[in-house]
Parts: C-alpha cells; structure tokens; sequence
C-alpha cells in the first residue's frame, strides 16, 4: 500500500459542517490544504441522515480543485459510523477522520470498514487514508501504539475540547493544559512517521491569540492545525512559509547532495559547511512549504 | 419508494432548498418556488424529476422552496425528504439509487 | 438600430425620446452644447417672506400643474422623508401625470407605487431604483418611460435643458428664513447637498424644506437663498440612523478579504500608484477593505494619495485625517465620520456637475488614475449592468459608476463569481448600463480578468506575478461549470425605460419582465 497522498501538505485543515450548502460548495477558494467535512458534532442528532446525501452528492459533483477531502465520521460508539464510512467511500472522500480514537484497534475496526467499502464500491485498496482525532487523556497516552495501528494512518490530531473536559481543565487560551499532549504526541508521531495537527482554536474575536498559538505549534514541530474559519487560512500560512534565507540554504542541500550522489561521491558541502545525509529531507519539506506558500520559483 | 408518509428535509438558507414530499392517491405533482426561477427553474425541475425516478417514486406531492441550491444540493434535499417519506431504514444504495 | 456596445434599440424609442443610440465614449466630446437657464420669478420686495406654513402652501405658490416635473435629491438615502411628504401633498392635490426626476430612489419610495398604479407620477426619472418602485416599473404599471442615469447625466440632462424641472424640493438639514441651506447643523445631518445644487441653479422653482429653522444667515450656505423660493419647516427630513449610519464594521467575511487583496494588489502594481495618485472605491466591505489593505501599502512606501473622491466613508477620511491623502472631494456622505470628516480644511464640498457632468469644461472624474466599482453582473465584453437584475426586474442604481469607469485610467470591478446561484460573469449581461470600453479590470473570489484592450496593465500584473489572472471567458466558464448555463430571461415586447449613457444616447432599454 503506498498511497502518495500520506506525506501532502496539510497546514490548514477546515471543518465544514457537511449540513449547510453554503459552506460546502466552494471552500477552496480560500485555498485550505484540507477541507474535514464533518457528519459528527456540528450535525444534529435528527440530521444524519441529510448529511450523508450533502456529503455524497458533494464529493462526486463539486470539483474541490486538489483540496483534500476528509471525512470526519460519527463516533464508534454509535449506530451511524458504518453508514458514514460507506457513503464517505461511496462518494470518494481521500480519507476519513476518526473521532474519539482510544487505541490501536480503533483504527484498525475503521481500517476493515473502509477496505470493506472499497471492495464494495470499487475503489482501489488503499485510497482511503485515515487520520486519528485523540480527545481523552487514554487516547494521547495511547498515541505511540495509534500512530504505528495502521499503513493507511497520516496523522494524529489533538482535539482540545473533549480532551480538556477529560483532563478536568478549562482552555485558558495560554495552551498551558495542553502543553503535555502536544509534546507527547508530536514526539509519537516523528517516532511514527507520521503527522501531527493541532487543535482548532475557536475564538475568532481573538485573532492576535489565535497567532501566538499558531507560532507556538508551528516552533513545536506540528505540521498544521485544524481550524474552524477560513479567516484563520491566512494566517497559518503565512506562519509556516520558510524565511527566505532558510530557502536559499534548503535549495543549495539538495543541489549540492543530488549532484555529489549522482557522482558517487559522500561528502557535501554548503557555503563551505560540511552538512550530512540527514538534512536532505528536512530541506525537501522546506521547499515543498515554500512552493505551497508561493515563495519559492525555482526549479526542484 | 413509497411515500407513506409526510417528510420534510432541507432549509431555507441560502444555497440550500427545502423539499417536502407528501403522500398522494395518483400521479406525481412537483411543486417548485425559486429565486432564480427565470433562469434555472427548468434545470432544477429536471433534476428533481430525474432524482425522483431514481428512486422509483410514482405517487406523491413534491414541493420545493428553492434560495439558489446547486444541482447536487437538489438531488441530496429530494432524496432526504424521500427515503424519511418512505420509512427507508438500513443500507443505502450509493452509486445506485442515490447517485 | 444596434449601439455601440451592440445593444438594439428599436426605431420608436428613437423616435419618442428624440435621441440617438450610444456610440462610444467620446462621441460628444468638444461638440458645441448649449446651456439652459430657468424662468424665475425675482423677490425684490423686501417685505417678502419666503416661509409658507405647508408643502401645500408651497406647492400652490409654485402654480403646481398636471404634467409638471418635480425633483428630489437622494441625500437622506433610505431614510428619506421628503419625497414621500410631497408626493402625498400632489396626490391629495389630484394633479395627474406628474414627472418625478430624482437623483435616486429606493426602497425608503414605496409609498410612491399606488401613485403609479392611479396615473398621479407617470414618468420618472432618476439614477435608479429599488423595491417596490423597480418592481412596479419592471411590471409595466408605470405609463411612461423610465429613464436610468448616471449622476454626471443626470446634471447634463438638467443643465442641457433636456430635463426640464418646474418645481425643485430641497431636504436640507438646516436652513435659514431666506433659503439659505446647509448639509449640517441639523437634526439629521447629510453632509453635503451635491446633487441638489443643479436643481437650484436650474429649476423654475425651489423649495427648501427644513426641520431645524436657523438664524439668518445659515453661512457659509450650500445652496444659495439666491436660488431658493420658499422655506417649509416640517416636523421631520429624514430618520438619521438612515442616512448617515455608523461607519460600517470590518467585514470579517474572508471572501470579501481576499477580492479586496486581490484589488490592492492590482492597484499597487499598476503604473498609477505613485505619490499624488487619485482615487475613488465604494461603500461595500471588500472596497472598504481594499482601502484598509491600501492604506499599509502607502505607508510601508511613503506613498500619498493627492486626491480621493466620491461619496465618502469613514476609511477613505482617515486617509486624509492620518495625512495620507492631500484632499477628499465630497458629493455624498455614507457615514457619520465622513460628516464629521468635513471639518478638515481639507475636505471639500464639490457639486455632482463639477464631479460627473460629460457635457461641462471637464468634470473631476476625468482626472481619476483608479476607481474601485462593484457590479450585479459583467459580460464577457466587460459591459456591467448595475441596474437590472439577473432575474429581470429593475433593483439597482447607475449612481457614479458609468461617469467614474469612463473617467479613471484604471477601472476595477470588484463582484464575487456567483451570487448564490446566479453567475455575475456572463456571457451577455441582461442590461448594459456600463460600456465594456470603460472596464479595465475585474476582480472576482476565482481570479483576476483585465481587459484585453488593456496590454499596459496586463502586462504590469503579470510582471508583478500578485494575482490569479484568468481571461474573462474563464471566469464566465468557471462560473458556469458550477450553477450551470442559466437561461435566458423571458420579457414582453414592451419597453418600460432606457438605460441613457453619460451623454445622454441610450444604452439599453428594459422591457417588461414576464409573469410566470
């Protein structure tokens, strides 16, 4: 299974209530990295069901132009999870978000139901990718084994508010109570492989918070946040494009070292530096965010 | 499907449309009321009639407000306010009936 | 006959109007036009007091008639109490076939439409309109034409004696025995009295009608007593929180955000934008953040603006408060800091003649580098139409937009791509209100199109790489793979009104929508 959608760009990833038209038709004008089209809290209990036809006609018909489309499913432990993994794969979601996700078995009960629903609606095995929400204090403990569960897992997600009820804390907007968790799960997720997503911040009054928290994950290793406005697109992006002199350094990496493996040679240098194997895919990831963000016109 | 009941789904938010489907003795009556019927009203006629066959129903009163829906808003609005008319429990047919 | 901008306009409209199609933008430009000077009645006996106690009292002095012409300016926006307090007074009269030309009206009319219905006003003339006036014109219910113009045309129709006004009703926010009238001081304050003025200079007769009676003399006076001949004092105008709201908040949508990024870039990276450049934009929240967006720029670049004009609002005055623009020129007011804003010596008062007139020793559009427009609909031929709805019925206004489009160096036109469902980039707009010759840029959520007759400035934004550049066809192919081809709106054979250009040729017609 090697699926080249796991490694994308994903700094920005909207939750759109699958429900409302408005929301849905267009989003990527605001050009997210990823759109979550969610069946679960934003639905109400009565409206499941016209949720799933939104989201089924939705992925088939509206051209979301490279926008990533994630499916946020209802919860394991409800009657209306199946359902939603099969109309989700039915439609073509690219993958399907878990909420509330305890273990690796979670991931894994998922994991059949989506391959089961790509064998019944004829989509190749392994299409679907999934990404873990981790809401309770299990979860994140729980995040090292959840990140290994699966090939078709890209990420882990912390979702502030179940997990700060969990914690018996109130989100103070400093980020002091999730401090532990976010460490702990950036540091899984690296160990994994995988990617890690901040929690959504909810106060759009507050958008001079909403950055500090934004500059403070960016420098904590994660590879985006899940955000809740398209107002808040901006913002993330413009805090995770390279500085200028970090792009000129990431392009003269790859340069100097594919140029000296084509000629057998190990040794590499930069500005007369000696730098080793290991920056070669810290700098690539560097060029990808600058291209992604605009500033970078070259030719890699 | 058959209406055996009353059912309502959609709203009457912008780019959305509310569909009501009520049980009727014979025929198919669609009933359509639309901001911009002047210049869609007979697309979105036709994808309710197209969405209604597909789901096989022959009796019944189909009412829509329209604010601006998109086609594949009409289709998921109708087949709502269908398969809870219809008591559907159970599997959905994507990619057959619904599509 | 088929226009210029490739509209037909039948042989009988022609023939009843007594005008010629539109042919282009400067067709009429250094053709000898003669003036037109009112019949007036003097006051040189100085016993005479201009104060009558009723619109009634006034409106017997100034020998109202059937088929007379009254006229009304659109300062008090909709909260407007003035037209609808005469208009009650004629009908009660019951005077018939009365011409009403405004310089708009809207919503705040409504009470106009049983007048239509019963014949009392059978033809108007105005900038546009909204509501129920649009429906009722757009249903045939009005006898005659309608007639749609610019603010610039509606002073070269006034002034070229085309328009002929019998009796002028002034809202003025104070006013003094003798008639002098001022846009301030007042109960409710509009500012300015831009587009009455050619009314005053122009008009048989006057009547200013006031809430707040001042001490003579009301100086330095707005509209002169000179030009006025009765005073009415009423208990209301207008309803202030109408006409000039609070400064409209930031928009916080991220749509309007982006166009209004999308339109300073284009600004920013067009030859224009320079120390001393002039500029006028609108009172929606892209244009207001586009300003904002602007503003930065200026200051990042120690750029000033040497003049801004048109109706103000509160971020176009900061620019001249915080010493970023050298001078606002002021024919209307949207909000109270723009009122407020009047008290700099560097804000001026200008008449809407000096602003749009096409037919005046040139007016203060011609020296305009940019303007930032909005629009219900552009075509792929960049015509705009600002006045009729996609669905067909008249609900909207020409204001300044074909007298600023025509002006500027650089015309911008910011719309979202859809409407809800209706595209507003098409392949032929319902109405033409604008020429396509006077577009040069069009901003939309989707892209940026520029006018091909425009290399110069297309040349600039690809150089400048600051924005999606899209040709006009994409965007309307765009538009029209999402909602769908829309088809085309069915109408009567019969013409309600005309769509006149700046110089007084016709546009367009509007025809009666069809019942369904």
């Amino acid at each position: 299974m090697n699926n080249p959608n796991k490694y994308r760009l994903r700094r920005t990833m909207m939750f759109l209530n699958c429900q409302k038209p408005s929301l849905i038709k267009d989003p990527y004008v605001y050009k997210p990295d990823s759109i979550m089209l969610d069946l679960e809290d934003a639905v109400a209990e009565r409206e499941k069901d016209a949720a799933r036809y939104s989201l089924y006609h939705a992925l088939q018909e509206i051209d979301y132009r490279g926008v990533e489309r994630v499916v946020r499913i209802n919860g394991l432990d409800t009657n209306l999870w199946r359902e939603d993994v099969r109309c989700a794969v039915a439609g073509g979601c690219d993958s399907i978000r878990i909420p509330k996700t305890e273990n690796a078995d979670d991931v894994r009960t998922v994991e059949y139901a989506i391959a089961e629903a790509e064998r019944e609606f004829s989509r190749p095995e392994g299409s679907v990718l999934i990404m873990a929400a981790l809401e309770s204090a299990r979860g994140v403990i729980n995040a090292m084994s959840i990140c290994d569960s699966s090939e078709r897992l890209f990420g882990i997600a912390l979702s502030g508010g179940d997990y700060s009820k969990d914690l018996q804390v109130s989100i103070s907007g400093t980020g002091v109570e999730f401090m532990g968790a976010r460490q702990h799960m950036v540091i899984a997720a690296r160990a994994a492989k995988v990617q890690c997503f901040d929690t959504v911040w909810t106060n759009l009054d507050d958008m001079e918070g909403f950055r500090r928290e934004v500059e403070i994950i960016h420098s904590m290793g994660f590879d985006g946040k899940s955000i809740v406005n398209p107002r808040q697109i901006p913002v993330v992006h413009e805090i995770y494009t390279p500085k200028e002199k970090d792009v000129i350094f990431a392009e003269k990496v790859i340069k100097e070292i594919d140029t000296k493996k084509a000629q057998g040679i190990g040794v590499f240098t930069v500005d007369g530096k000696m730098i080793d194997i290991a920056f070669y895919d810290g700098a690539k990831r560097t060029i990808a965010l600058a291209k992604a963000s605009g500033v970078y016109k070259g030719d890699l | 499907m058959e209406i055996k009941k009353t059912a309502v789904a959609g709203t009457l938010e912008s780019s959305d449309c509310m569909v009501t489907v009520e049980p009727a003795d014979k025929g198919l009556q669609l009933e359509l009321e639309s901001a911009v019927i002047r210049q869609y009203g007979r697309q979105i006629r036709k994808v309710a009639l197209e969405t209604l066959k597909r789901l096989g129903v022959r009796k019944g009163r189909v009412s829509i407000v329209d604010k601006g829906a998109l086609d594949c808003t009409i289709k998921a609005r109708v087949e709502c306010a269908v398969m809870r008319a219809a008591e559907h429990e159970g599997r959905i047919n994507w990619g057959g009936m619904i599509r | 006959m088929i226009n210029a901008v490739g509209r037909e306009i039948p042989e009988e409209i022609l023939e009843i109007t007594g005008k010629e199609p539109f042919q282009g933008n400067f067709y009429r430009d250094d053709k000898p036009v003669t003036l037109h000077g009112p019949t007036i009645r003097p006051v040189m006996n100085n016993e005479k007091s201009k104060l009558v106690g009723s619109i009634r009292e006034a409106l017997e002095k100034c020998d109202a008639h059937d088929g007379m012409t009254v006229s009304f300016h659109h300062h008090f926006r909709e909260g407007d109490l003035i037209v609808n307090m005469v208009m009650k007074e004629i009908h009660e009269m019951g005077l018939k076939d009365i011409r009403i030309c405004a310089s708009s009206l809207g919503k705040a009319h409504t009470a106009l439409v049983p007048m239509i219905e019963d014949g009392t006003i059978t033809d108007i003339e105005s900038s546009g309109v909204r509501g129920g006036i649009g429906e009722a014109i757009s249903k045939g219910k009005l006898k005659g034409l309608a007639i749609m113009r610019s603010h610039g045309g509606r002073v070269r129709s006034v002034a070229t004696g085309e328009s002929h006004i019998d009796i002028a009703f002034i809202g003025a926010p104070t006013a003094d025995d003798y008639g002098n009238l001022r846009g301030i001081g007042g109960k409710a304050d509009c500012g300015v009295l831009s587009y009455a003025i050619v009314d005053g200079n122009h008009a048989d007769h006057c009547v200013a009608i006031t809430d707040c009676l001042v001490p003579y003399p009301n100086f330095p006076a707005h509209i002169s007593q000179t030009k006025v001949d009765y005073v009415c004092v009423v208990d209301e105008i207008g309803i202030p929180s109408k006409i000039a709201t609070g400064a409209a908040k930031p928009t916080t949508d991220q749509r309007k955000l982006l166009m209004a990024q999308y339109c300073t870039d284009v600004v920013v990276n067009t030859p224009w934008f320079k120390d001393g450049f002039s500029y006028q934009t609108g009172v929606g929240g892209a244009s207001i953040a586009s300003t904002q967006y602007l503003a930065e720029i200026m200051r990042e670049r120690n750029i000033h603006m040497g003049f801004g004009v048109g109706g103000l609002t509160k971020a176009m005055c900061k620019l001249l408060d915080d010493g970023m623009a050298r001078v606002m020129l002021d024919v209307q007011d949207f909000d109270l800091d723009a009122v407020r804003s009047l008290k700099n010596p560097n804000h001026h008062r200008i008449p809407a003649a000096a602003y749009a007139n096409p037919l005046n020793k040139g007016a203060v559009v011609n020296k305009l580098d940019y303007v930032v427009l909005a629009s219900l609909e552009v075509d792929v031929h960049f015509n705009c139409n600002v006045v009729v709805g996609s669905d067909g019925m008249i609900t909207g206004a020409q204001g300044g937009h074909p007298d600023t489009a025509q002006g500027a160096k650089c015309a911008i036109v910011i719309c979202p791509l859809l409407q809800g469902r209706i595209p507003a980039i098409c392949t032929d707009v319902t109405t033409v209100t604008t020429p396509g010759e006077s577009i040069d840029v069009v901003v939309t959520d989707y892209g940026v199109a520029v006018n091909p007759a425009r290399q110069d400035i297309l040349q600039a934004l690809k150089e400048a790489d600051c924005v999606p550049l899209k040709t006009i066809e994409e965007l309307r192919d765009i538009a029209y793979s999402i909602v769908g081809e829309p088809d085309k709106v069915e109408f009567e054979d019969r013409i309600v009104g005309i769509i006149e250009a700046r110089d007084g040729t016709i546009m367009d017609v509007v025809r009666q929508i069809k019942e369904i």
